[in-house]
């Protein structure tokens, strides 16, 4: 029962429904600029849980986890995109995708489903309220990022897959695994930042040779201009 | 007996009276946040007032259904009034006929019989604009039953004085992910029922473009008052049954004294009004959509509500 729980874990269930709305989110945007929004939001969302586990748990990691969070995912992320990739972000409106956005968003709810499904039997084995919210929602970011991956044709927002992914199971790891050593998380965070560079600067290059990043497209030759669409 | 009756008449002469000056106020606001100055808040009165003394044209080609449809969409929004907490906190006589899905019956009626008075006259906008509302309809139907899913899964109930009961001892149902979700899922379904902003445009004239408005063109005179008024009506009560119900269900009397019913009316009025700057803002600050868009709309809107649902099914016992 939420009454069971303390007021930061009621909290922290509060903001785990929104991590599962900003998912998503992410899938049903259209716009490039919108899919990198809701990524912002859901890692606000991500540090707004580690503060209040920490603060729960009186734990001076997860609060350092979530100052990280802040910054890797909130500022720096945004910011490298913003250099790497300006007129993707602003000058591109819409994406192509794969399904339309109906019914990409209810296959999206099915794997939610499915995970809550999946976790549900595993996580009953513990007592602990917050594993048994923050592993299905967790579990279900990572599906929902996988599957934003596959469905996009577009560079960026296959990037954000990537990272709403790693969110994901950073959601469900702050749950498990609070005592991880903060050299880790640092390693972790430092990743996605080259991660996000590297694609960043791959998708420029790519976007020099071929004039688009629709990764869609891409398996069509240059030469033959019919392939275009 | 006699007095929860009395108050249940208070109950209705309130939704009869505020709201033509609900549907003023939005309209000024508006205006005002687009910095015009727009018309006064009395118009919808004086609207209705033209209409009522003005002759009434009925085509001959028509049958029954166009001349009860005006009457069935005036008196449905009353039928839902008795039905839900517009002022008091406890329930009335009539409280237990009906739970919200009765509501939502009731309110289906009047859009069923509109959308048929619609076909029935012949004008070709009108069933044009019958057959959108019918795809909004069926659109947000599923929203609607998930939504009162879930507000069972959670109250145990679908009364809504017991619902509204939920919301008010529990401080941490409040702020559950569960009621979170379900708030965002239902001001959805009342910007696409109510043909506000983003689904429909309430103060578009131009005849193509319409969705909800295109139904009521044939109607004249009285019928034209009663339409207008039984939509106005409709748009209040879905905004009591969103607010009472659901988002802030404080201020109602809680006494059954009939000077608290009388106080509560102000009070009710100011939560109105806090409610229609949010729906301003957000009209003002979104585009209409394009017509096959709005499936994306009310599909967020049902995503939104379903993970209401897992969220309360899985995360709450």
């Amino acid at each position: 029962m939420p009454s069971q729980m303390s007021a930061p874990e009621a909290l922290n269930t509060l903001s785990a429904g929104f991590v599962l709305l900003s998912a998503f989110a992410m899938v049903a945007t259209r716009q490039v600029q919108g899919v990198v929004r809701y990524f912002i939001v859901q890692s606000l969302l991500l540090s707004a849980s580690c503060f209040l586990l920490g603060y729960a748990q009186h734990s001076m990691h997860l609060y350092a986890l979530g100052a990280i969070t802040i910054v890797a995912k909130v500022l720096v992320i945004p910011w490298v995109l913003k250099r790497t990739l300006a007129r993707e972000l602003y000058v591109r409106r819409e994406i192509e995708q794969v399904f339309n956005i109906p019914a990409s968003l209810l296959w999206a709810l099915l794997l939610a489903i499915f995970s809550v499904v999946l976790v549900g039997p595993i996580t009953s084995a513990t007592p602990d309220r917050v594993v048994q919210i923050n592993v299905p929602i967790g579990l279900a970011g990572v599906l929902i990022g996988a599957f934003s991956l596959m469905v996009r044709r577009e560079a960026v927002p296959q990037l954000i897959g990537i990272l709403a992914m790693e969110n994901g199971a950073f959601f469900a790891g702050i749950a498990i695994a609070a005592e991880l050593p903060l050299i880790a998380e640092l390693t972790v965070a430092f990743n996605v930042i080259l991660i996000t560079v590297i694609i960043g600067l791959l998708t420029q290059d790519i976007k020099e040779t071929i004039g688009t990043t629709e990764t869609g497209t891409l398996r069509g030759l240059k030469e033959e201009p019919t392939s275009w669409r | 007996m006699t007095r929860t009756i009395l108050y249940n008449l208070i109950q209705i002469l309130f939704v009869l009276v505020f709201a033509p000056l609900y549907s003023g106020v939005l309209s000024r606001f508006k205006e005002i946040v687009q910095s015009k100055r727009g018309p006064s808040i009395f118009q919808p009165y004086r609207d209705l007032w033209k209409l009522f003394h003005k002759d009434e044209v009925i085509s001959s080609e028509t049958t029954w259904i166009f001349r009860i449809t005006p009457y069935l969409v005036f008196i449905t929004p009353i039928f839902v009034t008795v039905l839900i907490p517009v002022l008091t906190d406890y329930p009335l006589a009539f409280a237990f006929m009906g739970d919200m899905l009765a509501g939502g019956f009731f309110l289906g009626l009047a859009g069923f019989f509109a959308a048929l008075a619609a076909v029935d006259t012949g004008n070709p906008y009108g069933p044009m604009g019958a057959s959108r509302t019918r795809m909004v309809g069926f659109l947000a139907e599923p929203v609607f039953m998930i939504v009162f899913f879930t507000v069972s899964f959670v109250a145990q109930s679908t009364i809504p004085y017991i619902v509204q009961q939920q919301w008010v001892e529990n401080v941490s149902a409040f702020f559950s992910p569960a009621h979170m979700l379900l708030l965002a899922a239902f001001l959805m379904l009342i910007l696409a029922e109510g043909g506000r902003i983003p689904v429909d445009n309430p103060t578009g004239h131009f005849e193509l473009a319409m969705i909800d408005e295109s139904k009521a063109l044939e109607f004249s005179g009285r019928g034209a008052a009663f339409m207008k008024w039984g939509g106005q009506m409709k748009f209040l009560v879905l905004a009591c049954i969103f607010l009472n119900v659901l988002l802030a269900p404080w201020g109602l009397a809680h006494g059954r004294e009939i000077i608290q019913i009388l106080v509560a009316v102000p009070l009710i009025l100011i939560k109105v009004l806090l409610f229609a700057i949010v729906l301003v803002s957000i009209e003002t600050s979104l585009a209409k959509l394009r017509l096959f868009r709005i499936s994306e709309f009310l599909g967020a809107a049902f995503i939104t509500s379903v993970t209401a649902m897992i969220v309360s099914i899985f995360f709450a016992s």
